[in-house]
C-alpha cells in the first residue's frame, strides 16, 4: 500500500521502521516535522532540545550505549552543533546515528542558504541526499547501517522541496525491532570515547581509514547509479535537483547520486567516458563539481547554473536553452514579464498577527527611540515598517551580545536587546552572563509568548510541557534571569502600552544591566479572541496613527478607518493609540 | 494517462493545504502517481502560500512548470493574479471572488486591482476564468474556510473521478466533526457545474 507523505514524514518513518529509539532536535524550518512526526510512534523517545548543540549531545549520548538514535534540525542549527559534530566523527558510537540537515535554497524561512555538503568534507563523515519521499524512508535504513558498520555518525541532507513536498511511500507490513528486553550496561571505552590530544591522535588516522573505505563503498551502493540514455549529454545530480533535471532531459544520460559524499572516483570516471559532456546540475555551491575537476574530469556546471537561490525545472531549461545543451525553449517567461510591466501588484509580506502581543511592545520600542539590537522569531517582523522597531537581527541568540559589543564600543544610543522566549532557552543565557559579567548597561527585552511560534507552535523548556505531550517543571525566565544575578527584571503586559513605556523607560535610565520579561501568550496558540473595538466616523479623524501599528484588520477608507471583525482579535492597541479617542472598545 | 498539473495559490490561513492534500489522495486513487509541493514557515503569517500539485504517469519534479499548468485554482484574487507566468493557451482559472487586501493597500499606499484587471491579466496568458463565489457558499453553509473544498467540488466536474472517490479521500482528510459539513462544501461546488 501506498500513503502520501511529505519528505519529513519519510524521514521519520523510515527512523521507526528501522529501530530508532532516541529522537532529539530543536525546531527550525523546514525540518520541524521530522521529530513532530517520529515523536507519535510508539515506543520511542523524543524530545525538544533547547538548542541543536544539546540534541546532537542527545543523539551522541544514545548511540554511545548502542541504541539507534536520530537527531533532526535546520542547516543554520549544524553551525550551532558543529562541535559535537566533530567529536563525534573520531570517537564515533556504538549504535547508529542520524543527523538530519534541512537545508533552504531559496531561503524560503532563512537566514543565509549555506550548503551543508560542505560539512560532510569539512567534518569528514558520509552524506546521504534523497530525490523523493520514497527514498527518504529508504536512505535512512540505509544511513543507520552505514553509521554501525563505519563507527561513524551519517548525514542525511533534505532541502526544502523534499522537506516539504508530499510523494508517495510503500508502507511496509513489518515490525520496527524490538528493544533490548534488559538494559544493556554501557560498554566502557575511555580511548576511544575521551578525546583528549593522546587519544584523539589515534582517532584521526582512523577518520582518515574511514572515509577512503567509504569511497570504495559509494563506488558499488546502489544508491548512486547511471541511468543510461543517449550519450551526448551525461547529467550528474542528486536530491530534488536530479528530478527537475529528468524533467528537462528525458532522453540523457544521468548519474543520479544518492551519496553525496564521499564522491565515487571510478564510477565518475567510467559515466564521463560514455558520455560526450558532463554537466553537474547542482544548488548552490559547486561541491560535485570542484570536486571531479579535481579527479581530471571535465565538466560544465556552473557556468551554465547559478550559485545562488533554488533551482526550479524552468530554471533549469532556461539556463540549459542559454547554453545550447537543448532547443526547446522555456514557456511562460514572456508572458510573466509581460503581465509584470502591464500591471504592478502589490506584495504580501508576511506580518504580525492580528492580536500579537510583540506588536505592543515594537510600537514601544519605536516611541523610545532606542537602538534595538534583535534577534530570530515571530518578533523579527517587528523590523519591518510600519513598526521598525528592531535594527539587526543576524542568527539565534546574537542580540544581547552585539548590544554588548555596541554598548562596548560606546555609542551616543541607549540599547535595547530583544529576543524570544524559545530563543533565550535557545542561546540567550550565556550572553546575559557576560552582560553581567562584564558590567553591560544593555536593556534585555524577552519576548516571552509562551511558546515556539514562529516555527509552528512547539514546546519548549519553559512551557510545562514535552514534545511527547508530558508535563514536566517549567522553567520561568524571570527566576533564571534573577539567579544569574540580574537586579533589576520586570514583568510587563505588551497589551499595555503605557506601562511597557514607563517601565521601559526606566530601565534604560538605570544604567544597570536589566531584564524586562513582555510576556502576552501567542494568540494564534490559544485563539483568544475579544470583540473588535468599534470606530466612531464622527470622532475620527483619518489620521493614520493606528494604522502605524501595522495591524492587518485596519484598513484605511476615503474619510475614516475600518476594523474588520473577522480579522480582529481585541487586542486594544489601536484604541490606545488613537489621539481622536475613536476608537472604542467594546 | 494523461498529465495533470494544478496550481493553487491563496493567503496563509485560508486552507490551500488541506485543498491540496485531498488533490493528492484523490490522484493516488484514481490510479496516477503524484508530487505535490508547497512551502510553509514564513508564509503562514498572512502571506502568500503557493501550493503544486502534479498528477500523470510518472512524475519527476514535485514543481509545476512556468507555461504548463493545466489548472489555477485561485483562493483570493490578487493571488491568483501572481501566477500568468504558469499559464499556457486554455488553462482553467478557477477563481474565488474574495479580497484579502494586504497591508500596502490598508494603508493606502497600494491599489488592489479590479476584477477586470485581474481577468485580463490571466485571460492574455491563456487562461479560462471561471469565478466563484467559493467564501460565499463556505459562508453560508456555516464557515468560510471550507472554501478550498469548495473550490475542489468545483474542479471535481473538470478532472473527472466519481465522486464516492473524492468524498472518500475527504471523509480520511477532514476530522470527524466538520465532515459532514465538508461533504456538503464539496457537492455545493460540484452543484456549480462548471464546464
Ligand atoms: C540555529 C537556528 N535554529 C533554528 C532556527 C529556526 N527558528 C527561527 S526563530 C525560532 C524560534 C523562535 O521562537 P521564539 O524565540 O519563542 O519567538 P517567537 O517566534 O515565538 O516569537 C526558530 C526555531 C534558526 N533560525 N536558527
Amino acid at each position: 500500500m501506498k500513503k502520501m507523505m511529505t519528505g519529513n514524514e519519510a524521514v521519520a518513518y523510515g527512523a521507526y521502521l528501522n529501530g530508532v529509539r532516541v529522537g532529539a532536535a530543536y525546531p527550525g524550518t523546514p525540518s520541524t516535522e521530522i521529530m513532530d512526526n517520529f515523536s507519535r510512534y510508539p515506543g520511542v523517545y523524543a524530545e525538544w532540545a533547547p538548542n541543536e548543540k544539546v540534541a546532537l549531545d542527545v543523539g551522541i549520548g544514545a548511540a554511545y550505549t548502542g541504541a539507534r538514535a536520530l537527531v533532526s534540525m535546520k542547516h543554520v542549527g549544524i553551525n550551532v552543533a558543529a562541535d559535537s559534530l566533530f567529536y563525534s566523527v573520531y570517537t564515533g558510537l556504538k549504535g547508529g546515528l542520524v543527523l538530519v540537515s534541512s537545508d533552504d535554497p531559496g531561503m524560503h524561512s532563512s537566514q543565509n542558504e549555506q550548503d551543508n555538503r560542505n560539512y560532510a568534507k569539512f567534518a569528514k563523515l558520509p552524506m546521504l541526499e534523497p530525490s523523493d519521499s520514497e527514498e527518504a524512508k529508504q536512505f535512512m535504513g540505509i544511513a543507520l547501517e552505514m553509521s554501525e558498520t563505519f563507527d561513524t555518525p551519517v548525514m542525511l541532507r533534505t532541502v526544502t522541496r523534499i522537506s516539504h513536498s508530499s510523494t508517495p511511500v510503500e508502507i511496509s507490513n513489518e515490525e520496527p525491532p524490538a528493544a533490548p528486553p534488559e538494559p544493556p550496561l554501557y560498554e566502557r571505552d575511555a580511548v576511544k570515547f575521551v578525546m583528549v590530544p593522546a587519544n584523539a591522535r589515534r582517532r584521526h588516522p582512523i577518520v582518515e581509514e574511514r572515509i577512503k573505505k567509504l569511497a570504495e563503498y559509494a563506488e558499488n551502493t546502489p544508491i548512486n547509479r547511471i541511468e543510461p540514455g543517449d550519450d551526448t549529454i551525461g547529467i550528474i545530480a542528486a536530491g530534488s535537483v536530479y528530478q527537475y533535471a529528468r524533467e528537462v532531459f528525458p532522453e540523457a544520460t544521468f548519474l543520479k547520486l544518492g551519496m553525496v559524499y564521499p564522491l565515487p572516483a571510478k564510477l565518475l570516471h567510467q559515466f564521463a567516458s560514455q558520455v560526450k559532456t558532463v554537466v553537474v546540475i547542482e544548488e548552490l555551491d559547486p561541491f560535485f563539481e570542484d570536486q571531479i575537476r579535481l579527479m581530471g574530469i571535465e565538466t560544465r556546471g556552473k557556468d551554465i547554473f547559478p550559485i545562488i537561490g533554488e533551482f526550479s525545472p524552468a530554471l533549469i531549461r532556461e539556463r540549459s536553452v542559454s547554453a545550447g545543451l537543448i532547443s526547446t525553449p522555456a514557456a511562460g517567461a514572456e508572458v510573466a514579464a509581460a503581465a509584470a510591466t502591464a500591471t504592478e501588484l502589490p506584495i504580501r509580506p508576511p506580518i504580525l498577527c492580528p492580536g500579537c502581543g510583540h506588536r505592543g511592545m515594537f510600537h514601544v520600542f519605536r516611541e523610545s527611540g532606542a537602538l534595538v539590537l534583535g534577534d530570530i522569531g515571530c518578533y523579527t517582523l517587528g523590523y519591518a515598517p510600519p513598526l521598525s522597531g528592531m535594527h539587526t537581527s543576524g542568527c539565534m541568540g546574537a542580540s544581547i551580545g552585539v548590544a554588548h559589543g555596541i554598548d562596548k564600543a560606546v555609542v551616543k544610543d541607549r540599547t535595547i536587546a530583544v529576543i524570544g522566549d524559545s530563543t533565550f532557552f535557545h542561546s540567550g543565557i550565556h550572553p546575559l552572563i557576560d552582560a553581567l559579567y562584564n558590567e553591560s548597561t544593555v536593556t534585555v527585552v524577552i519576548a516571552d509568548n509562551s511558546v515556539t511560534a514562529m516555527t509552528g507552535h512547539q514546546q519548549h523548556p519553559g512551557t510545562g510541557i514535552t514534545l511527547q505531550k508530558k508535563n514536566t517543571r517549567a522553567i520561568n525566565p524571570e527566576q533564571v534571569v534573577r539567579s544569574l544575578g540580574f537586579e533589576k527584571v520586570d514583568i510587563c503586559d505588551p497589551y499595555d502600552l503605557n506601562g511597557l513605556a514607563q517601565t521601559l523607560e526606566d530601565h534604560l535610565e538605570s544604567g544597570k544591566p536589566s531584564v524586562i520579561i513582555a510576556r502576552r501568550p501567542c494568540v494564534l496558540y490559544t485563539k483568544a479572541k475579544s470583540a473588535a473595538p468599534q470606530i466612531d466616523p464622527e470622532l475620527c479623524v483619518n489620521c493614520g496613527t493606528c494604522l502605524e501599528l501595522g495591524c492587518s484588520p485596519l484598513m484605511q477608507k476615503e474619510d475614516c478607518v475600518t476594523i474588520d471583525p473577522v480579522l480582529c482579535n481585541g487586542c486594544g492597541l489601536c484604541v490606545q493609540v488613537c489621539p481622536a479617542g475613536a476608537i472604542i472598545k467594546q | 494517462m494523461k498529465k495533470v498539473d494544478i496550481l493553487m495559490a491563496g493567503v496563509g490561513g485560508q486552507g490551500t493545504i488541506l485543498a491540496s492534500n485531498i488533490l493528492a489522495e484523490v490522484g493516488l486513487e484514481l490510479g496516477y502517481d503524484v508530487k505535490k509541493s508547497e512551502v510553509h514557515g514564513m508564509a503562514q503569517r498572512g502571506g502568500t502560500v503557493e501550493s503544486h500539485v502534479r498528477w500523470g504517469e510518472k512524475v519527476y519534479a514535485p514543481l509545476v512548470e512556468q507555461g504548463h499548468a493545466d489548472y489555477l485554482i485561485g483562493f483570493e484574487m490578487l493571488e491568483t493574479a501572481r501566477w500568468p507566468g504558469y499559464l499556457k493557451e486554455g488553462t482553467v482559472v478557477i477563481i474565488n471572488r474574495y479580497r484579502i487586501p494586504p497591508p500596502a493597500v490598508n494603508l493606502g499606499k497600494a491599489k488592489y486591482p479590479s476584477e477586470q484587471e485581474i481577468e485580463a491579466l490571466l485571460k492574455g496568458a491563456g487562461g479560462r476564468v471561471i469565478w466563484i463565489e467559493g467564501t460565499g457558499i463556505a459562508g453560508e453553509l456555516g464557515n468560510p474556510a471550507m472554501v478550498g473544498v469548495v473550490l475542489l467540488g468545483a474542479l471535481s466536474n473538470l478532472l473527472g473521478g466519481e465522486e464516492e472517490t473524492w468524498l472518500k479521500v475527504i471523509q480520511r482528510l477532514v476530522p470527524e466533526k466538520f465532515l459532514e459539513l465538508n461533504k456538503k462544501a464539496f457537492l455545493s461546488g460540484k452543484a456549480l457545474q462548471v464546464a
